[in-house]
């Protein structure tokens, strides 16, 4: 599994460019590279979402975690879950002027799912 | 709630579906500047409990319980929650206030919220009914203390967000949140587990959750635990500034770390270096101080040693919160007295080296900085080569992390993880244009613009606000398994719920477990099978060692077994030894500031004995001449005849007669010789005659006819408040 070979501890040949900075210095690049490491995993977060974030987003919507992890499950089949979980139940409810949770139990029923889906122009 | 009643389990489970959490966020403790207490004056202490227990010498500073300034954690997590709420209570008591509950063993990878209340292997099963329990027990706890108590758990595995919002709702105070936790030893997928982390977080900033990260287990998972200090930091800083790009205020965020080795290594010389490194780092961040847990073994003695120099190295460099770890960890999943007792070492070390940097320094030049320095130039040479080896994802797939060598040295045995394999793989799905999500603390790409909200304005607002700003939106669930709940283990145990019946316990109501803890005159082998056979002799069930330790390969081995017993214990069929009656030092001094008392003191008999009677009389040992009574002290082997003589002559209120030597009952008979001489003479009634000794059995000396006996572990106070009660009397 491991890819990296082993290696002598060649440290004093390693910091030759870095032995004369001052601690300040040294503190700075520290977290310089800290922080080149964490952006594009910061910015992968951004563009993209999950299952358990899109039930988090349910949850908060007002549903249980059995009706969140249902909807989800169900958001997923139907190829939704890049427009959100939360949006679809949030889109149901303005198309049928109904309530949120009216929605969600809706999609807990399989029923809604094909209007939502010609709403946002989505195939099956 | 009384001090001197039982938390009502079922109480606490009574409404749960009603329960609000008080409070959101983390709370510190309260620095007093200076504070005071019986003449000492503490530098590092917090504002004092309202109800605790006191470390035992505080009898001899007139129960005196100062509070570090460290938040003191305490992990409580036995499988059963119900019995974890009395532990917790335990622990505030001796000075926890973070309670810290592990998950159960699987926790991890159940792909949602677990509801109800399961009974738990290794941890508890988190879900919304247990923490709201625990949560409101804690809310009683607190207020019985008299400071906020922490409540913590655990924001990983594969539902981290759904935990993460369900913990924001219920008022959880902390959480541990590291996504490289999950992919290093959970092997979740690591492209899930940072997008899931990055919203788990933002939605416990909402909360004012004080976050804790994972980095420490890299010291206990890695062959050769020192040697991974560099990449320790690499790690604490890829997620302390994930957080912080998540939305986590710095002050809120807490590195989790320990001290990576421990003796018979030269412990402050490794472990110092690294701590201060860590610190000079990390300078806007929170310190939590793990302590070691990688060689702990079953000597509870070792584990205690160990965990007293972590807090040095907490002393000597900072920690904002202590945590403890229970000196049976090594041998068991924590038992009652252990979590007490680790809270009781964090607290006496603590207290113990208050003020110590006040005194000295931390050596600006040589061995310290030196290693220092070195230890910072590797982590950055580590971030470097990650760096340019393709940034994070490529190097734990190419084994960087958890590699036994001290970077940049390699061993080639580091954890690798697949970037596209892993429990979760391919469950990440990229948000379209009009992704939306209408809740408030979602972290990353929300287009609310479609809906006609502005920047400022939360996509929460479109549905009449989320469960964040109304809680009766909450779906509330009470047990989804009809047996495996609490209410089944409750029925269970009905017979020993505030009943007449007990049973020995370390984890469990009415476990029956004990511990015997046994020296035999032999080798290890043969110590460990009679040890089981003794057990067997005393009845014990299920009877394992639990401990070994050679005192000398031929002479002796000591053994710590653990077994069952099997029969309970009526209380109301009991005796209770009496209570000393004590009246307080004033109530005394009180007394003696109307009336005199005068008393004549001596070891009766053949016997030389001068010790004990002193402890009584004399003033430098807290004996009853500090509260001004008048002593004559005749010396030892003095005369019955002698003794009583003497008080008659100086019209004493009281004679007081040590008897040590017991044999043949000589001590009795010596007691109802003064008696019976007193009555002879007339003057029974003119003075109290009281007895002390070793062997002394109070019942046993009144009747012979001595007013009262005093035995082993006798004060002057006791004997004072004798005397002034019986004078009272008069």
């Amino acid at each position: 599994m491991n890819k990296r070979a082993t290696r002598q501890d060649d440290y004093e040949k390693r910091r030759q460019h870095i032995k004369d900075l001052t601690d300040e210095q040294l503190k700075e690049r520290f977290w310089a590279l800290a922080e080149k490491t964490v952006n594009p995993l910061i910015d992968l977060a951004y563009k993209n979402t999950t299952p358990a974030i899109e039930r988090s987003v349910v949850l908060r919507m007002g549903f249980s975690s059995i009706e969140a992890k249902d909807i989800v499950e169900k958001t997923i089949k139907h190829n939704l879950i890049s427009k959100g979980a939360g949006h679809v139940i949030y889109r149901l409810s303005q198309l049928e002027k109904i309530t949120i949770r009216e929605a969600g139990l809706t999609l807990i029923k399989d029923q809604g799912w094909d209007k939502v889906k010609k709403s946002f122009e989505v195939s099956s | 709630m009384k001090a001197n009643e039982k938390l009502d389990i079922r109480e606490i489970l009574k409404d749960l579906d009603k329960y609000e959490p008080r409070r959101r966020g983390w709370t510190w403790r309260e620095h007093v500047k200076n504070l005071e207490m019986e003449g000492n004056y503490y530098s590092d202490a917090s504002k004092p409990l309202k109800n605790s227990v006191p470390l035992p010498a505080a009898k001899y500073f007139n129960n005196i319980d100062p509070q570090p300034i460290q938040v003191i954690t305490s992990e409580i997590a036995s499988g059963r929650f119900e019995d974890d709420i009395r532990r917790m209570r335990m622990a505030a008591w001796h000075g926890a206030d973070h309670l810290m509950v592990i998950r159960t063993a699987g926790q991890s990878h159940f792909d949602g919220l677990i509801e109800g209340t399961p009974q738990g292997i290794g941890g508890v099963a988190i879900t919304r009914k247990q923490v709201r329990a625990q949560r409101k027990a804690l809310d009683i706890i607190e207020d019985e203390v008299g400071r906020p108590i922490n409540y913590h758990s655990y924001v990983s595995g594969v539902a981290g967000p759904d935990i993460a919002v369900m913990f924001a709702e219920e008022g959880v105070n902390g959480a541990h949140q590291d996504p490289q936790y999950n992919v290093l030893y959970r092997n979740i997928n690591m492209i899930r587990s940072f997008v899931d982390a990055a919203e788990s977080k933002k939605v416990m900033a909402w909360g004012d959750i004080l976050q804790i990260d994972g980095a420490h287990n890299a010291n206990a998972t890695a062959m050769v635990a020192w040697k991974v200090m560099p990449e320790l930091m690499v790690q604490h800083a890829i997620n302390s500034l994930f957080s912080v790009k998540a939305g986590i205020k710095k002050e809120n965020i807490a590195l989790s770390t320990v001290p990576p080795t421990a003796v018979p290594a030269p412990d402050l010389k490794i472990n110092l270096p690294y701590a201060k490194a860590l610190r000079d780092f990390f300078s806007d961040y929170k310190m939590r101080a793990q302590m070691n847990t990688k060689y702990m073994e079953s000597s509870t003695r070792e584990a205690t040693v160990t965990h007293v120099l972590n807090m040095m190295i907490s002393k000597f460099t900072s920690a904002d919160i202590q945590s403890t770890i229970t000196p049976d960890e090594g041998r068991n999943v924590p038992w009652h007295m252990y979590n007490v007792e680790a809270c009781d070492t964090a607290k006496q070390a603590l207290i113990g080296m208050d003020g110590l940097m006040d005194m000295i320094e931390l050596k600006k030049v040589g061995y310290l900085p030196r290693i220092v320095r070195e230890l910072k130039e590797r982590s950055v040479l580590f971030f470097e080569e990650l760096l340019e080896d393709g940034g994070y994802f490529q190097a734990v797939e190419d084994g960087y992390f958890i590699d036994s060598g001290i970077y940049p040295e390699r061993n080639g045995d580091g954890i690798s993880r697949e970037i596209n394999g892993g429990i979760g793989a391919d469950t990440v799905y990229e948000r379209d244009e009009d992704y939306f999500a209408p809740v408030t603390a979602h972290f990353g790409y929300n287009n609310t613009k479609q809906y006609g909200l502005k920047d400022n304005e939360s996509p929460a607002s479109l549905i009449g606000g989320s469960t964040f700003e109304d809680r009766s939106k909450i779906q509330y669930i009470d047990e989804l398994d009809p047996v495996d709940n609490v209410n089944t283990r409750l029925e269970e145990k009905e017979k020993y719920i505030d009943s007449n019946l007990i049973k020995p316990e370390v984890e469990w109501l009415a476990d029956g477990v004990i511990v015997i803890d046994v020296t035999l005159p032999t080798s290890i082998r043969y110590a460990e099978a009679a040890a089981l056979k003794i057990a067997e002799n005393m009845n014990l069930l299920e009877a394992e060692v639990i401990h070994r330790e050679v005192l000398h390969q031929a002479e002796a081995t000591r053994i710590q077994v653990k077994g069952k017993v099997d029969f309970d214990i009526k209380l109301d069929e009991l005796t209770l030894a009496e209570e000393p009656d004590i009246l307080s030092d004033k109530e005394i001094k009180d007394f003696l500031e109307n009336r005199d008392i005068k008393i004549v003191a001596g070891t009766v008999g053949e016997d030389e004995h001068s010790v004990g009677l002193r402890e009584i009389i004399d003033i430098k040992h807290g004996g009853i001449e500090k509260y001004g009574i008048d002593c004559l002290y005749l010396g030892t082997s003095v005369p019955i005849s002698k003794l009583v003589d003497a008080a008659i002559e100086t019209n004493a209120d009281a004679i007081l007669m040590s008897t040590i030597i017991s044999h043949d009952e000589v001590h009795y008979k010596n007691m109802k010789k003064a008696h019976e001489y007193a009555v002879e003479k007339g003057v029974r009634d003119n003075f109290l005659i009281i007895a002390g000794g070793t062997q002394v059995t109070p019942e046993t000396a009144r009747k012979q006819g001595v007013d009262q006996g005093f035995a082993r572990g006798t004060k002057g106070q006791h004997v004072a408040s004798f005397i002034v009660k019986k004078l009272k009397e008069k």
